[in-house]
């Protein structure tokens, strides 16, 4: 078994209203210096090790991510 | 085929809202409707198919992205494939985009809020199976409510669908969700299959909706039906 993670983002000449929204509301909490904030998702996978790097993109591109909009990246993390 | 003959079938997912309203628009219209179950791979003979508004699978992961894989989503390709006018709204629209029918995806609303209101729209092309009985250029008002209707494509495809008339409705009197180029529905290559974020089935009798300017829709297919 392994952990894989994958993290799906907004690409980055997509709109990201959500991450817009986080941003503006920092300062008013006080927070002062961050100019920017993209929202996005993880997964955490638990995976048999017969499981294979193939396999892992087919899931993320067709299924965890909408590649129209979305970037994604595909990890094997210790677990 | 008589009107009568014609059988429209109406899919309800678990999470689906708009599938009661849906078929009662096909019956106004003359058809006959005919409900279709989201784990059923059969669509039971029916003539053309229509994905209706709610949240699928909760909308979970993406509008739309779990649905695609329900059994009755891969007969409705298939029979997309072969022809069969399909529609999809608002929710529905979110699933055939994903399920690769129509092209772009559904995000969420630029003013991040869910908007529920009345909506002016124009008709940009009148030759698709779903908009035959439209004036180029009317203006119709109909329901919208939606969270995620932020029509979002490439600028290439997007030019393809314009250079194409594939672009069926566009907002007027203000974009409600940021759509890019004010596209509030379109059709694929053959003019069989559309998909918009307004709701023409809430439109179709002005006791309950704000005209009768959704009916058009159904009644443009059904023309096409009863021709065949």
């Amino acid at each position: 078994m392994a952990r894989v993670v994958v993290d799906v983002m907004p690409k980055q000449e997509i709109l990201d209203p959500q991450g817009q929204a986080v941003a503006n509301a920092l300062p008013r909490q006080g927070f002062e210096g961050i100019s920017e904030v993209r929202q996005g998702k993880r997964f955490e996978l638990e995976v048999d090790d017969g499981v294979d790097d193939d396999t892992l993109a087919r899931i993320a591109e067709n299924f965890l991510a909408n590649p129209v909009i979305e970037d994604w990246a595909v990890r094997r993390v210790e677990s | 085929m008589s009107a009568a003959g014609a059988r429209i079938g109406v899919i309800t997912f678990p999470g689906s809202l708009d599938d009661g309203d849906a078929r009662r628009a096909v019956r106004r219209a003359g058809a006959s409707d005919v409900g279709l179950w989201h784990g059923d791979a059969d669509l039971h003979g029916v003539d053309a198919v229509i994905v209706p508004g709610g949240f699928s699978y909760g909308d979970y992961l993406r509008c739309g992205a779990i649905a695609k894989f329900a059994p009755v989503m891969t007969e409705v390709v298939r029979a997309a494939g072969q022809g069969m006018p399909v529609l999809g709204v608002c929710n529905g629209f979110q699933v055939l985009c994903e399920a690769g029918l129509l092209p772009g995806v559904l995000t969420r609303n630029s003013g991040l809020h869910y908007v529920c209101r009345d909506q002016w729209l124009r008709v940009d092309n009148n030759t698709s199976t779903w908009t035959t009985r439209y004036e180029p250029g009317a203006e119709l008002l109909i329901p919208i409510k939606h969270g995620e209707g932020r029509y979002v494509a490439e600028d290439p495809v997007l030019d393809r669908l314009e250079g194409d008339g594939r672009v069926l409705f566009r907002y007027v009197d203000g974009n409600p969700n940021g759509s890019r180029r004010d596209i509030a529905g379109i059709t694929d290559e053959r003019g069989r299959v559309a998909g918009l974020m307004p709701h023409p089935e809430h439109a179709v009798d002005p006791l309950t909706g704000p005209t009768d300017d959704g009916l058009g829709m159904f009644l443009s297919a059904l023309d096409t039906l009863v021709a065949a």
